[in-house]
């Protein structure tokens, strides 16, 4: 017997599918464009950070503390962005442009499943995209320690969901990806992503009013595609914790700063939303005609 | 579906792998009744064919026939809408049935980011065989790219894309090939590569399951020929079964009623001016048989002038030509 059955066989095929993924990602120039807008960010984050200290030297150092927590947020953003970015446009590339160009035709003539395949594509992607949030995030931390000496309280957590937030996002791109063209599912991921972020400011802001239909914008938002919500979490735990207590309840209504963490129950939610939109690709692409 | 695995147990179970073990190999390709419809309309019509082992097949007719999509289908690239497949005796639904079979698809593309031995390697991989760097080397330089083997695929031209893709559908000792228009960017040269390699399967005993438009190349390498035409077989068989037809062209003078009745005798006759041309029946053209000598010492006895006698083949072209113009007669569009 050659081929292993299920299990082991799958397994296989999935590490295969997910190295080349990581090989792609390498050789391709995607690696080194976002290489490329990762240090322009942080030096441009850095010499921010620099006047901070210099340009407001009348500033207390719990002020000083306060403006630096926010801006890092604001920072962060821009570097969330990126990995949302560069992840969703090489999930449309990955899946989309190989039925396309034929390239997936000699490899899913192989005795392998269509679903161990994506599985394999996904993960690859994950590790990129978790890999780069891991190490240009901790890049900019640093930044921030050096410049003005602020440590936020949990960047562990914030680092994790921010990578979570691109698994999110580069998830939906893959979707897409089985069902549309390839450019056209990186357009539509980034466009969706950059629209639950505004619904999640609105519903802030309604909150904030206590606006209840405004608010519900937020919530809704937030539950149909999680990325604005992990972002919510990841600022919380990048955010000086006695920043809420010197803002007050209006705090709410920006956009960087977040009032409270992720609950469990959210956190399940988007580990669900993502088995059923990876599942759901699964279906797409296995009843695809090639 | 039950393919007549041994379900036996305890005592059973020894005579029945024996049985099992005594009945010939399954086909390399066996299919049945296969259709299938994109929206409304039928690209594959009730095709069933299959594939002997170690047989070559060739798979002719014109474009649109639906020759890829069935070949798509056996592979379970195009989900048929209808009918089934089983690979080296494996439901096809199952991917363990594609663990020896090798494809070269009609649109060759490789991981432009990859080297040549790279894309050899993955596909190495997936297949699940064991295969040395000796052996991946080997299938490289079998088809001429032993000295690219380290180059970016990204920079070949199509002829070498597609050579590439030749030696991946080889790498991972296949025992059923596939291969959809395998010379179709390749110069003279290549072709003439590609015939060696088609022959120098068929001695290895590998089934092949070739669509290609050079019929010359056909009719040189397969053992049988099946002809699509819209979605349904329109003719199959040995090449002796479709080509059976021989003839004999002839230019005669002074041929009187009666030496024209002999030539009827012969076989079909046609005849323009002095040229005549009698299809003589399968045996009749056989090389062993007396029929032409026999012929034309009766012709001669009747007084008839034979200027030259020249026997002739139904070349696969022409077979194929009348198959498609009986098949597009028949039906009225």
């Amino acid at each position: 017997m050659t081929a292993t059955p299920t299990g082991a066989g799958a397994a296989r095929t999935a590490g295969t599918i997910a190295a080349l993924t990581l090989r792609e990602a390498a050789r391709r120039r995607v690696l080194l464009s976002l290489a490329a807008l990762t240090v322009v960010l942080l030096a441009l984050s850095a010499w921010g950070f620099s006047r901070i200290g210099s340009e407001f030297g009348g500033l207390t150092s719990g002020e000083a503390r306060l403006a630096a927590s926010t801006v890092l947020n604001l920072v962060m953003f821009g570097l969330s962005l990126i990995a949302a970015l560069g992840t969703a446009f090489l999930a449309g590339p990955t899946l989309a442009g190989e039925t396309e160009s034929g390239i997936a035709l000699a490899v899913l003539a192989r005795p392998i499943r269509r679903s161990a395949v994506l599985l394999g594509k996904w993960l690859g992607l994950v590790a990129f995209g978790s890999g780069f949030v891991a190490v240009a995030g901790l890049a900019q931390l640093l930044v921030v320690l050096v410049t003005v000496g602020y440590w936020p309280p949990g960047p562990a957590t914030g680092l994790a969901l921010l990578a979570a937030q691109a698994t999110v996002l580069l998830t939906l791109g893959v979707l897409l990806s089985t069902v549309v063209s390839p450019m056209a599912s990186g357009v539509v991921a980034v466009g969706l992503f950059g629209a639950t972020w505004v619904a999640g400011v609105v519903g802030s802001v309604g909150a904030a009013l206590d606006n209840a239909s405004l608010a519900q914008v937020g919530t809704v938002s937030r539950m149909l595609l999680p990325t604005d919500g992990l972002w919510r979490g990841a600022m919380n735990a990048f955010q000086d914790p006695t920043l809420l207590a010197q803002l007050g309840p209006e705090v709410g209504q920006s956009p960087f700063v977040s009032a409270s963490p992720l609950t469990p129950v959210y956190l399940g939610w988007a580990a669900l939303w993502v088995v059923l939109v990876l599942g759901l690709a699964g279906v797409v692409f296995q009843r695809r005609d090639l | 579906m039950a393919t007549g695995t041994g379900t036996g147990t305890g005592t059973d179970a020894a005579p029945a792998a024996r049985l099992l073990a005594e009945l010939p190999p399954s086909p390399a390709v066996w299919c049945s009744g296969l259709r299938k419809r994109y929206g409304r309309r039928t690209a594959v019509d009730g095709v069933s064919l299959s594939v002997a082992r170690g047989e070559v097949v060739g798979l002719l007719g014109p474009n649109g026939a639906g020759k890829t999509s069935v070949i798509k289908m056996l592979l379970g690239l195009v989900r048929p809408s209808a009918g089934e497949v089983l690979l080296l005796g494996r439901a096809a639904r199952d991917p363990r049935a594609r663990a020896r079979v090798g494809y070269l698809p009609e649109l060759f593309r490789y991981q432009p980011w990859l080297t040549a031995a790279e894309v050899l390697d993955l596909h190495v991989r997936l297949s699940g065989v064991a295969v040395t760097d000796a052996d991946r080397r080997g299938s490289l330089a079998l088809v001429g790219l032993a000295d690219r083997a380290g180059d970016r695929v990204g920079g070949f031209s199509k002829g070498m894309q597609q050579r590439l893709g030749l030696a991946v559908a080889l790498v991972a000792r296949p025992e059923l090939v596939v291969l959809d228009e395998p010379t179709s960017a390749l110069d003279p040269l290549g072709r003439a590569d590609v015939r060696d390699l088609l022959l120098s399967l068929k001695q290895r005993r590998v089934a092949v399951l070739l669509n290609s438009h050079l019929i010359g190349e056909v009719e040189r390498v397969c053992d049988r020929v099946v002809v699509l035409d819209r979605g349904r077989v329109a003719a199959s068989g040995t090449l002796a079964e479709l080509l059976g037809r021989r003839e004999l062209r002839l230019r005669l003078g002074g041929v009187a009623a009666a030496a024209e009745r002999r030539l009827a005798a012969a076989g079909r006759l046609t005849r323009s001016g002095d040229a005549f041309t009698v299809e003589l029946s399968d045996d009749a053209g056989d090389a062993g048989s007396t029929a032409v000598p026999d012929l034309v010492a009766d012709l001669v006895g009747l007084g008839v002038r034979v200027h030259a006698v020249e026997p002739g083949r139904i070349t696969l072209e022409e077979r194929l030509l009348d198959i498609l113009r009986a098949g597009n007669g028949g039906e009225q569009r």
